[in-house]
């Protein structure tokens, strides 16, 4: 390789570091995005010119229809649906990686007869192996996200011991390849078995972990990346590939703390299948509804409000009409915060997002050990389409399946209303506590419906 | 690949790796959204193998089709990952 594309390798490695440096600051972000597209640009511009080009149309189309599509995907893409678009955009990055590894193996054994060297074997089978399962890891996930199938745990006798056999199978396959490496049988196999795990891993998953998976498999997009680069000697692969899966197991583990879960936990899968037996059988929780004029006249005789936000916000697309009533606060001078629960959402800051789109000034988000010493001496919490995250059971009850998992102290504020559709359990199939509270009250309906009367009540006030 | 070459390959994935892990950890969890498309554009990179992959004469190896198939994912990746973050990041605003 010439001196001049390691030295464009080296300068697109640097602008990607900058770029994510930059990323970590909410004034600079846009900025270290742009850096980062720079560092792209540099290397596939680099390569292009180094290798002699030899079939010019076809990358020319294939580039064109990538682009196309990406461009059309992320311009018409719902901020609410973010996480389906990047379990898709993980599983395609997957894909790539476990193509161009496969893509260099039939290169090496069918068309030029010089077997892989060993480093090379044992890149291009680790490449596969993560290469595949984040491809269809990523696919279950995204139609668990979309609701294609169903977000509730599937599990069966005998998962465990056949994820086992499947990744012992696999070993085996591996050295097979890699003491024959011309035959083609044991490079099927191995496809078949990694396509095959990164479907029994993620169907035993539920929704409600859905944070903690995505992250997980960015970081194995990431990893797939570097594989890649190890089967081509390209350090570029490797210096991007590590910074996005060492971004993508941090996430991952900021996820688990926030629900009290070890990563082991969350991956073994069925959470929120089993509890529904004893939590059924303890007292019925009798709630006090509430209507929107009482609402509305509790919004207006309160100085402090904190909105606790969770997906059913999103499902309602109530974020907007939430913007109206924080002005309608404001003009009252009423202190008007948002709490963010870091699992809120189906992908770690997703709420962030989408107040961002309403248009919210993202510094009235707090995060939740900021504002869960102000929850006391708040005179009304408004829980929008969130539950599991503020239940008090998680400090209370040892018995409950959430018990020790970090939640916002929204019960001890000194009224709290919850907006929500229907009596129906949180994510976690279990009961909530606080609605039973004698300071909580229930605001029934759809959010988006509900509020824009509150909305409307208080601007006749 | 020689020994010498894997090690250095190995040391630039242990380093980049540390980097990485102090970088992220000062992410603020507001832009862990944006943080996470824009790693999705970055693990694109693949891009840049899938080039290579596909730059043979004609059609009839498998080879050349899965490097086809790689570069339209890729491209996918980074062009949608790089646009989606900077849409996001558009919205970002402190009043």
């Amino acid at each position: 390789m010439s001196t001049l594309i390691q030295v464009a390798y080296l300068i697109s490695s640097i602008l990607f570091i900058l770029g994510i440096k930059k990323l970590g600051k909410t004034k600079s972000a846009r900025e270290g995005n742009l850096y980062s597209a720079v560092g792209m640009l540099i290397a596939i511009a680099a390569t292009l010119y180094t290798v002699n080009i030899l079939s010019f149309v076809e990358i020319f189309i294939c580039i064109l229809i990538g682009g196309a599509i990406g461009l059309y995907v992320s311009q018409k893409v719902e901020m609410t649906k973010i996480p389906e678009m990047v379990a898709l955009f993980n599983g395609f990055g997957g894909l790539a990686s476990f193509s161009v590894a496969l893509s260099d193996y039939f290169l090496k054994t069918q068309e030029i007869s010089t077997y892989p060297d060993s480093v090379n074997s044992v890149s291009i089978i680790v490449s596969v192996l993560i290469g595949g399962v984040t491809f269809t890891g990523s696919m279950i996930a995204f139609m668990k996200l979309d609701g294609k199938i169903s977000g509730s745990p599937i599990t069966f006798k005998g998962q465990h011991p056949i994820n086992l056999i499947l990744l012992i199978a696999f070993i085996i396959a591996g050295v097979l390849t890699f003491m024959n490496p011309g035959d083609p049988i044991f490079m099927i196999a191995l496809i078949v078995i990694s396509l095959l795990l990164g479907i029994l891993t993620v169907i035993p998953i539920g929704g409600a972990d859905m944070p903690v998976v995505i992250s997980l498999l960015n970081s194995y997009s990431g990893m797939a990346a570097c594989a890649t680069g190890f089967i081509l000697n390209n350090n570029v692969l490797i210096v991007a590939g590590s910074l996005v899966g060492a971004s993508g197991i941090i996430l991952t583990q900021i996820m688990c703390k926030a629900m009290n879960r070890s990563l082991t936990n969350v991956l073994l899968g069925g959470f929120g299948q089993t509890v529904s037996g004893p939590a059924a059988d303890g007292p019925q929780i009798v709630v006090k509804e509430i209507g929107v004029e009482e609402t509305a006249m509790l919004f207006d005789s309160a100085s402090s409000v904190i909105v606790v936000p969770g997906y059913g916000m999103a499902v309602a697309q109530a974020q907007h009409v939430i913007r109206e009533l924080m002005e309608q606060c404001e003009k009252r001078n009423i202190d008007f915060k948002f709490a963010i629960h870091p699992v809120a959402g189906r992908m770690p800051g997703h709420m962030n997002v989408l107040l961002a789109e309403a248009n919210i000034s993202y510094d009235k988000l707090i995060e939740m050990e900021a504002i869960n010493d102000e929850f006391p001496n708040t005179d009304l919490v408004f829980v929008v389409g969130a539950n599991d995250v503020v239940n008090p059971a998680a400090r209370t009850n040892p018995q409950s399946p959430i018990y020790g998992m970090p939640i916002l102290n929204a019960d001890k504020a000194k009224t709290v209303i919850v907006s929500k559709r229907s009596m129906g359990k949180g994510y976690a199939g279990i009961e909530n506590e606080l609605f039973g509270y004698p300071n909580c009250l229930m605001l029934f309906g759809d959010a988006k419906q509900t509020i824009t009367k509150v909305v409307s009540e208080m601007k006749e006030m | 690949m020689n020994a010498d070459s894997l090690i250095i390959l190995i040391y630039i994935l242990v380093l980049a790796s540390y980097l990485g892990f102090e970088l992220i950890n000062k992410v603020p969890p507001t832009l862990h959204t944006p943080l996470m498309s824009g790693s999705n554009a970055i693990s694109g990179i693949t891009i840049v193998g899938a080039l290579i992959a596909c730059n043979e004469l004609g059609y009839g190896t498998l080879s050349k089709w899965l490097g086809m198939l790689a570069l339209i994912l890729a491209t996918i990746n980074v062009v949608g990952g790089y646009a989606v973050t900077d849409r996001m990041l558009k919205m970002f605003k402190k009043k």
